[in-house]
């Protein structure tokens, strides 16, 4: 990509601008990054009184452990359906109001709302609507005869967390196919159309290629969010139960951690969960910033 | 191959605004109609209410004798070339030209051999797996125009199709289309902003000015009998010379200004005087104009411009009166100020009404 590249005549100022910014990375996230790397080859007591090298002993538990390839599987299930939902949601409210014309900037306000609302909000919301005892939701799914209870049916807790999860994810992704659709243009549509495309043709074979690049960025940026960032949804919703049922590698690394304790398990997963970011990064990186090509 | 008749077609937008009123053409079989008008004057919705990608408010559009108001844009048998050429970027070039008749399902054996031959025709044959952002502007081109023609439609619609090449490519291309069209014997309708561009492709031209049709004609006959000021000033470079003139008994005179005589050839009190500028003949000094001259005009010079094998001469008639041009030779020097007569015979002048600014003829 070509950039402007700015000149400083001082050759410490460009330094002093950057600090700042690198300050704060390195306090909040080398700093710590690295305090988590080197617990995770140590065994400590809860008090943080004694601690003991212990190599890889942490990472090889890890994966013997069941409650750790459980978390990785509801992990899989939840990051795969949020991502998939987030996204179909989004593409089609984003061809829905692409269509319209003079209501277009309403219903894009109103799409976007969601974004706004802080994750534990979101997850309060869902919490009572979803609540098995005074939610709405649970009343009117037993009226179709279905008994809702996410406190103790698995599948109902995973649900409920997907669907807190997306519908955040969904305003996110909506304003980034909207402005995907927008940017294709309009003669486009009309060549396809005197070619013979119906709406639903057209739409897969030309409107849809177009938008690889934007929906591959977006599929990354899911996946990093469902796997990451959905910590306050759970804490809110399901705090991993019933029984590990939505217990997610994110949100076991704090249980364990912080509510079991056990400082160097959590510091173990917790470097895993890195290197699946940075991996992520890079695929990225690799792939968006050369951008998809058609 | 068709014919195409436009029957008192008009396009309403909402807030009752007319963008085409009332407009009426009969395009013959194989016959290459332009458009041409200044920007807004509706020429483009035409053409797009022709393909079915505007709705008609009202009258009726045929196509081989079919009347196709209702017809979606792919059964009209009609394709159309447009200004950004609206090529898929996800496809190869082969891919670009079968896509329509992919979508008609089409043999594959017949899409191969329409595509192979439009690739011949078009000479882009060694681009046909290359994308089209890999390929020049007037490559690209030459692929829009791929896909009208292995469509072996109806009628050809050009949506301004040169205005993104360069000035020599634009030349080159505009003299492919003719001869392409010329070849192919298909009816064609090309939308152009270009006077320049009309008047070397058309049969006939459609002259629009604000949603009406100004005249209809071949573009010879539209250049030396322009039917109102407007068409006077829009076909031609440059522009005719249009100068206000009052008249009695006794002969015409400027409305502004003064050195303008001539003889009062209709009667009236008050024309709009036309002339182009390279039939105006040029006197130095106090040479008298002959006496077969109709028009007889006094200018002093402001401006010479030259461009190459001609120049021009820009002035005005003295006193304030009209901005006037006129063709030189090309190596010819004038003084800036210098007073010039300029002179031309009954043939070339042309009266049009000073109201309405219709043409007026004997």
């Amino acid at each position: 990509m070509q950039t402007k590249r700015a000149i400083f005549p001082n050759k410490f100022l460009p330094y002093a601008l950057l600090a700042p910014q690198l300050a704060i990375t390195f306090v909040f996230f080398f700093w710590p990054a690295a305090q988590a790397v080197k617990q995770s080859f140590y065994k400590e007591d809860p008090f943080g009184l004694s601690s003991r090298f212990v190599g890889l002993a942490n990472y090889t538990k890890l994966f013997q452990e069941p409650d750790y390839l459980n978390s990785i599987g509801r992990t899989a299930v939840f990051a795969i359906s949020t991502t998939g939902l987030a996204l179909i949601l989004a593409l089609i409210f984003a061809v829905a109001v692409d269509r319209l014309i003079r209501s277009r900037n309403a219903y894009t306000t109103l799409l976007l709302w969601p974004y706004a609302v802080a994750p534990a909000v979101a997850g309060i919301l869902w919490w009572f609507m979803f609540n098995p005892t005074v939610g709405i939701l649970p009343y009117m799914l037993d009226v179709v005869g279905y008994d809702w209870n996410h406190r103790l049916n698995q599948t109902d807790a995973m649900i409920l967390i997907v669907l807190a999860a997306s519908w955040k994810q969904i305003s996110y992704n909506f304003i980034f196919f909207l402005a995907g659709l927008q940017a294709i243009p309009k003669s486009l549509k009309e060549a396809a159309a005197i070619d013979g495309a119906g709406p639903v043709k057209s739409f897969f074979t030309i409107i849809l290629p177009l938008l690889s690049p934007t929906s591959f960025f977006l599929l990354v940026v899911n996946i990093v969010s469902a796997l990451f960032d959905t910590f306050a949804i759970i804490d809110a919703t399901t705090a991993g139960g019933p029984a590990q049922g939505t217990n997610v590698l994110v949100y076991k690394v704090y249980q364990d951690g912080f509510i079991g304790l056990n400082l160097g398990s959590s510091a173990a997963q917790s470097v895993i969960l890195m290197a699946v970011v940075i991996l992520l990064t890079v695929i990225q990186f690799r792939y968006i910033e050369r951008r998809v090509q058609y | 191959m068709s014919s195409i008749v436009l029957k008192d077609v008009r396009k309403v937008y909402a807030g009752n605004v007319e963008a085409v009123k009332g407009v009426s053409i009969d395009i013959a079989d194989g016959e290459f109609i332009v458009l041409v008008g200044p920007s807004g004057c509706g020429k483009s919705t035409l053409l797009r209410m022709i393909a079915g990608l505007e709705e008609i408010s009202s009258g009726e559009v045929s196509i081989g004798d079919r009347v196709v108001n209702r017809v979606d844009p792919a059964n009209r048998d009609i394709a159309m070339v447009f200004q950004n050429y609206a090529l898929y970027p996800h496809m190869s070039v082969y891919n670009n030209l079968a896509y329509g008749l992919k979508n008609r399902g089409m043999a594959k054996a017949e899409i191969d051999r329409r595509v192979k031959e439009a690739a011949r025709i078009l000479e882009i044959g060694d681009y046909l797996d290359r994308k089209p952002r890999a390929l020049s502007g007037g490559q690209r081109q030459r692929v829009a125009m791929g896909r009208a023609i292995v469509r072996e439609p109806a009628a050809f619609l050009f949506d301004e199709p040169l205005s993104n090449l360069d000035a020599k490519l634009r030349v080159q291309m505009r003299v492919e289309i003719k001869k392409l069209q010329k070849d192919l014997g298909t009816t064609s309708v090309y939308v152009t902003h270009d006077q320049l561009e009309a008047m070397t492709l058309a049969d006939r031209l459609v002259v629009l000015n604000g949603g009406s049709i100004e005249q209809i004609g071949a573009p010879i006959d539209v250049y030396d009998k322009p039917a109102s000021t407007f068409v006077a000033s829009f076909i031609g470079s440059p522009a005719m010379n249009l100068i206000d003139a009052k008249a009695d008994a006794s002969g015409l005179a400027a409305a502004k200004g003064e050195g303008l005589s001539g003889a009062n050839a209709y009667g009236r009190e008050a024309y709009v005087v036309g002339v182009r500028p390279e039939h105006l003949k040029v006197l130095r000094g106090e040479a008298a104009a002959p006496a077969d001259a109709a028009l007889t005009l006094r200018m002093k010079v402001k401006v010479l411009e030259p461009v190459g094998a001609e120049s021009y001469l820009y002035g005005e008639l003295p006193n304030g009166g009209a901005s006037l041009v006129v063709r030189v030779e090309s190596h010819e020097t004038f003084a800036i100020g210098e007073m010039v007569t300029l002179h031309a015979p009954a043939k070339d002048v042309h009266f049009f009404d000073a109201q309405s600014g219709r043409r007026i003829e004997g």
